[in-house]
Parts: C-alpha cells; structure tokens; sequence
C-alpha cells in the first residue's frame, strides 16, 4: 500500500509542476522547449540589425571615415572627443538637465497625482489633459514653444509684459536656455510621471488612511508617513525613466535651440550629431561609443539598485 | 496552405505587371502629349537641387525652357534639404550610388569634399568650358578634371548698407574700421535704426564678419590661404583675428538690433530694406530676396566691403557660384541627355532663364551669360570693386579646410558669451579636426 503511494506520488508532482519539466531536462543538457530552428529568423535578424552595426561602429570608432575612404587611426578620435572643448560643456549640460528634469517630474509628478487621485470634479479629463502632452510629437512641441517664448512678439512674453514684467529671451539668453528647454521637457513628460504615481497611490489600502485619521493625524503627517513611504517603488520608476530619457535626450533640444546660442545648451548627443552632421563619421561613431558605455556605467548600479529594492519590498 | 500561396504571388504578380502598365502607359501618354513624335526614344533624367531661396523655381523655369527645345528629353526635378544635412545626404547618395542624374551643389571646399575624381563624371571637353572665368574653373575642379558648371552669378560677402539713412545724416561709406564705427556712432546717436544688423537665429548669418573680411586678410598676407592650408596660419594670430575681433567691438558697443538672438535672416532683410537697421554684414544674393520682397526699396540698398583697420587692405569678398555635377552613376543615353541639359545651362537661352529667375548679385562667371540693364544699383558698386581690383574670392574657394562650427563660435563671440581671442581659437581647433579628416599633410 505505502509502496504504491510513493511509487505514484512522483509522476502525479511533475505533470502538476510543468515548470519543473524544462528544468529537470536542461539539467540533462536537452536545452529548450523548441528546436533550433525555431530560433534562427530571430537570430539572424538580431545579427544583421543589432550584432553586426554594434561591432561595426566599435570598427569604425577607429577610423577616419569619410564615407568614400577609411583609414586606421586608433585611439586618435577617442583622443579629440575628449579633448573636444564643447564636450566638457555638453556633459555638464547633460546631467544637469538629466537631474533637473527627473527631480522636477517626481515634484510635480507626485503633486499632480495627489491632486488627481482626490475627490474633484471631472477627475477623469483633468487625468488626460495631464497626459495629453506625452502622445504630442517632442519636434512639433520644440516648434511650437519656439514660437511661444520668442522674446519678440511670442505669448509668453507678451503676457509677462502685460502684468509689466520683462520676460528674458528663454531660448536665446544663454543663462536661460538650458533651463527652458528642460521646463519644456517636464510639461511634456510629468503626465506619465503623474500616471504612475496615480497607479502607485490608488493600491495604498484606504484603511491606513482611516486609521491615521482615528489617531487624528494631521494631513500633511499621513501624507509623510503613508503616501510617500509606499509610493516608493513609483518613485523609483520614475526616476530612472525620467534619468534615462533626461541623459539620452536630444529631439527637444535640437528642435528649439540646436544647442545654442553658441554651444550653451549643448548635451553629448547634440555634440555627436553635430559632428556627424560635420562629417567627422568615425569621431562621431567614437562619440556613440563612449555615450554608450557611460549610459551603461551609470545604469548598470541603478538597476542593480532597484532588482534589490525590489527583492526587499 | 499551398494553393492559397500560390494563388496570393500570382495575384501579386498581376497587380504588379498592371501598374507598370498602366505606368509605362502614362509616361508615354505624357511624352507624346508634350513632345508630338519620337515618343518611343524619350529619355527621362533626374535633376536634384537643394531647397531654399529661389533655387527650386529656377530649376523649374529651366526645365520649362529646356523641355520647349528638346522633344526626346524630359526632366523631373527632385529638391532636398540644403545646410549641413544637405551636406551628408549628398555624400550618402554619392557614395551608395543613389545620386540623381545630375545636381546642384556649392563648389569650393564642399565640392572637393565630394570626392569628385572617383564620384563626378569631368566635364572638361565640353564646348561651355572654355567660356568660363579662371576664378570658377579653380573651384569646380581638381588635378584630373573639371567637373562643374555654374548656375547664377557670383555674388560678394560684405556690409549691405541701407542708403537713405546714409543720406538723411549725411555719411560717407567708410574704408577703415574707426570710420565705420563712427558712422554707427553717429546712427545710434540719431535713435531712429540699428546700427548694425545681426540675425542668429540663422546661425549661418553670424560668419560674415569672419568670413567677409577674408579679403581684408588676403590683401595684407597673400600667402595666407597656402599657409592656412598647410597649417602655418592660425585665426588667433593677426591679421585673420581682425574678423572675431571686429564682432566683439560691434557688440561691445551695443550697436547690433535687440532681436540680434532670435531674428532670423528674412528679419535681416526687412530691416536693412526698410530702414529698421542700417547696417547688414551678409552675402550679396540677399538682393534676390530684398527685390521678391521689396521690390520698391530695391534701389535703397548699397553695398561696401567689410572694413580692414588699414585702409590700403579694405577688399570685398567673393563668393563663387554654385555648380551643377553629373555624377558617375549616370550612364549610357541619360549621361548624353545630363550633358546636353548642362551646354543648355550655360547657354545664352539658359542665363536668360538664370537673369528672370536669380536676380544677378554680382558679375556672372561665364562670358556667355551677362547682366542685364536693369538690376539694381548695388550690382554696380559692386562692380567697381572689380574695376579697381580690390577682390578676393572667400576663404572656402582657397583653401579646402572650413571648420564645421564656425557659424556657433561667431555665435558665441557676437553674444558676448566669449571673447574674440577664446573664439579664434577655438576655430582653430574645429580647422584643425577638418584638416585631419581631410588627410592634409601637416596637421
């Protein structure tokens, strides 16, 4: 009798477990699920569109290529880049805008959200007026508030001027432009940080919120010791995307000052387009390839950083 | 499965050979329409020319005119961007073999970067050659062959001066750097203009200082370009510093229109027209643009040559015509048909299309072309420049190296954001990069 039980136990475990059968057949070394060429249209796209240009332009950095020739030069255009006097400026800028835009997206990100997921009318437009900015193509926004802070004649100004304040030239005043440019992109961009938080708000339990209230909290100590603690994952999302797109941004930038005046708003990826544009193929292409590896130094710890985070919640 | 495979490619096949046909069908509808016999032979070629000013509608009065006297040849026009994105599709198409059958570009520097001995088909037997000035055949060619043939006129970089401001404070044009900052003195003074014009919304505008008083410098070091070239002139030093120096001072003075960061070059040219400014350091052609857009303030305008610190080395600069090129990847009846459109260019019959559609800005480099009576006064004080000798043509057309962010650092230096000295050599850093992409010797 015991026998028989133990005997049937095994088979009945591994057809209820099917997520135990491809694990005990890649132990045995059987590999996958599917054959293998299964896998190759994948792979030879991944190869043709992916493998080969990232080898290619680690190639190319090495060059001096002029489209029509090539020559071998080393480390040379790694050498200029960074001996390139605007690149200094284009990092600076880079990350400047890359915490100014993701701060200020959490700030207001957090605070529209709060105000959005409280008990006022038309809540549901107000949410997708706040989001419309995201689905506007980021070239036509940088044209169209290029036209709206001209300090000549734009309505910004206009408006300034009509309760007697003189606006400065936002996009063209070197102090101001790096930082216009960046209010711009979190106009653009505090819908999806306010969508996330929303999301990140509502799953607080209302409970926690009726209990404070009991021991009469006051509003702003629920809103420290609840909301903010437990919106955390939301805001950990939304710095890194808000810092992703901050330090690889371009689109904006180039749409309303091009870098200008002179090279006061320049960012890396403005400094590699315009050595592209330039000609310069191969210090351009060594440009891509340092871009690439400080993108990945920086994001490698801060996704290391949010697996444990979330390993711990 | 299979059937249904089969049935789908053949359904393919039939779309696709019913277009064609309906295709091949309009095209030869459209060549008999037009052309009466000789349909069957009608060779159809490609012109692409670069957007902006009055270069598409030329290119499209110069097919009307070609097409009216040749039956068995048709034309299409394509037009791409120009600028610096201009600059690399052209490079793309050439280098992947896309290029239409034949296209306008600048020549100069940007010609050479193209590559021409292995890209360009040389031009150098053709009979129009021979018409041509020294100066353009220098830019349009290399050590192997002539490559292309001019479209427009030659047209100069310098102040464009609006004339009844001069007139109403009763000022001289001036030859030395000190007089020309006394007149924007005195214009300042009178509160009623800029005195100077500056339009950096189009960064390219910023340059003119820099780039117009080339002649200056050439005038006073005539080895200066070859020097340059091989590395042995810098913009930092004197006399090619005069050029940044000269923007600081202007804008040290506060003599530039308030909008100088955000106006834009049609802005330039209503000012200068219209008397809002007094002062413009721009290209000539911009005459083409004041008389489309003003034609009643067309003879207001005047021309001088940026100013030297001496007197003896104040010349104006010159700025060669853009050419049109066939490239290699032209073949066969289209390379005859591309040729024949070309001697039809630089034709009495064409320069009649090039004098209703580009209005001439300074003398043409062709003897088969010539200025009408008509033009505005600023082409003949222009001339007198070239009668008394006092020219030279623009850096880009001497030497092969101009720095890619010149029109940022003039930026930089014309807002004050940095100093000549940081600006000049700043460039040199930027000549510097082209030279070595270049291969020149010596960098």
């Amino acid at each position: 009798m015991t026998s028989t039980t133990t005997a049937a136990v095994p088979p009945v475990a591994v057809t209820g477990d099917p997520a135990r059968t491809p694990k005990k057949r890649g132990k045995g070394g059987i590999a996958s699920a599917y054959p293998t060429w299964f896998y190759l249209p994948a792979a030879a796209l991944y190869i043709v569109f992916f493998a080969v240009p990232t080898f290619a332009s680690f190639y190319f950095s090495l060059t001096r290529w002029s489209l029509f020739d090539i020559e071998f030069i080393g480390f040379a255009n790694f050498v200029q880049f960074f001996s390139e006097a605007q690149l200094l400026q284009g990092f600076l800028n880079t990350f400047a805008y890359g915490f100014m835009t993701s701060a200020l997206k959490v700030i207001l990100g957090l605070a529209l959200a709060l105000l959005l997921t409280s008990q006022i009318i038309a809540r549901g437009y107000l949410r997708s007026v706040v989001f419309f900015p995201v689905l506007v193509s980021t070239i036509g926004i940088g044209i169209t508030f290029k036209v709206l802070l001209d300090p000549f004649g734009g309505l910004v100004n206009e408006s300034l001027a009509a309760i007697g304040i003189t606006g400065p030239g936002w996009l063209t005043d070197p102090q101001w432009a790096l930082f216009s440019v960046a209010l711009i992109d979190v106009w653009k961009g505090v819908g999806i940080a306010c969508l996330i938080y929303i999301a990140g708000i509502v799953a607080i339990p209302t409970e926690y919120f009726e209990a404070a209230k009991v021991d009469g909290a006051s509003a702003w100590k629920s809103f420290r010791s609840i909301t903010l603690p437990l919106v955390r994952p939301a805001t950990a999302t939304v710095v890194i995307l808000s810092l992703i797109g901050g330090l690889r941004s371009f689109e904006l930038i180039w749409a309303t000052t091009r870098g200008g005046p002179g090279f006061t708003s320049d960012v890396i990826a403005s400094v590699i387009y315009k050595q592209y544009q330039a000609g310069f193929y191969g210090l351009s292409t060594a440009g891509n390839v340092v871009l690439f590896l400080v993108v990945t130094a920086i994001m490698i710890p801060i996704s290391f950083l949010l697996n444990r985070k979330q390993v711990d919640a | 499965m299979l059937f249904r495979t089969r049935a789908l490619r053949t359904a393919t096949a039939i779309a696709g050979t019913a277009m064609i046909v309906t295709l091949t069908a309009c095209s030869s509808g459209g060549g008999s329409g037009g052309g009466g016999g000789g349909a069957d032979g009608a060779v159809e070629i490609e012109w692409l020319v670069q957007n902006g000013g009055s270069t598409p509608a030329m290119a499209e009065a110069m097919i009307a005119a070609f097409e009216a006297e040749n039956d068995d040849i048709t034309v299409t026009m394509q037009t791409q961007p120009g600028g610096t994105e201009g600059d690399n599709l052209m490079k793309t198409k050439l280098a992947t073999g896309e290029m239409s059958d034949l296209f306008h570009y600048n020549s100069g520097s940007l010609f050479q970067a193209l590559n021409p001995n292995t890209t360009l088909v040389d031009l150098s037997d053709q009979p129009w050659v021979d018409d041509l000035t020294e100066d353009f055949v220098t830019v349009v060619s290399t050590d192997e062959g002539i490559y292309g043939a001019p479209i427009g006129s030659s047209f100069a970089g310098a102040v464009i001066y609006n004339k009844p401001i001069y007139e109403e404070l009763g000022l001289e044009v001036p030859t030395t750097w000190d007089e020309f900052m006394a007149n924007n003195e005195a214009i300042a003074a009178a509160g009623t203009a800029a005195p100077i014009i500056q339009t950096y919304g189009d960064t390219w505008t910023s340059q003119l200082f820099v780039l117009g008083d080339y002649a200056n410098v050439n005038t006073a070091d005539p080895d200066w370009a070859v020097e340059y070239t091989a590395g042995n002139r810098k913009y930092a030093e004197e006399p090619a510093i005069a050029g940044f120096q000269h923007q600081q001072d202007a804008f040290d003075a506060g003599f530039f229109n308030e909008d100088y960061a955000s106006a834009l070059y049609d802005d330039g040219i209503r000012m200068i027209a219209t008397g809002e400014g007094a002062h413009y350091p721009i290209l000539t052609n911009a005459l083409a643009t004041i008389q489309q857009n003003y034609p009643d303030n067309a003879n207001d305008v005047g021309v001088f040559a940026l100013p030297a610190d001496d007197a003896a080395n104040t010349s104006i600069t010159i700025w060669q015509p853009n050419a049109v090129y066939i490239p290699q990847t032209t073949e066969g009846e289209k390379l005859e048909a591309a040729k024949e459109f070309v001697a039809f260019m630089t034709s009495p019959a064409g320069c009649e299309v090039q004098n209703e559609t580009l209005v001439p800005s300074g003398p043409y480099v062709t003897s088969a072309c010539s200025v009408p009576d008509d033009v505005p006064d600023l082409i003949g004080e222009l001339q007198t420049y070239f009668d008394e000798e006092k020219t030279a043509p623009a850096l880009e057309f001497l030497s092969p190296i101009k720095g890619p962010n010149l029109e940022n650092i003039t930026v930089q230096v014309g807002s004050g954001i940095s100093t000549a000295e940081e600006g000049a050599a700043l460039y040199d850093e930027d000549v510097k990069k082209q030279a070595q992409q270049l291969g020149l010797e010596g960098w």
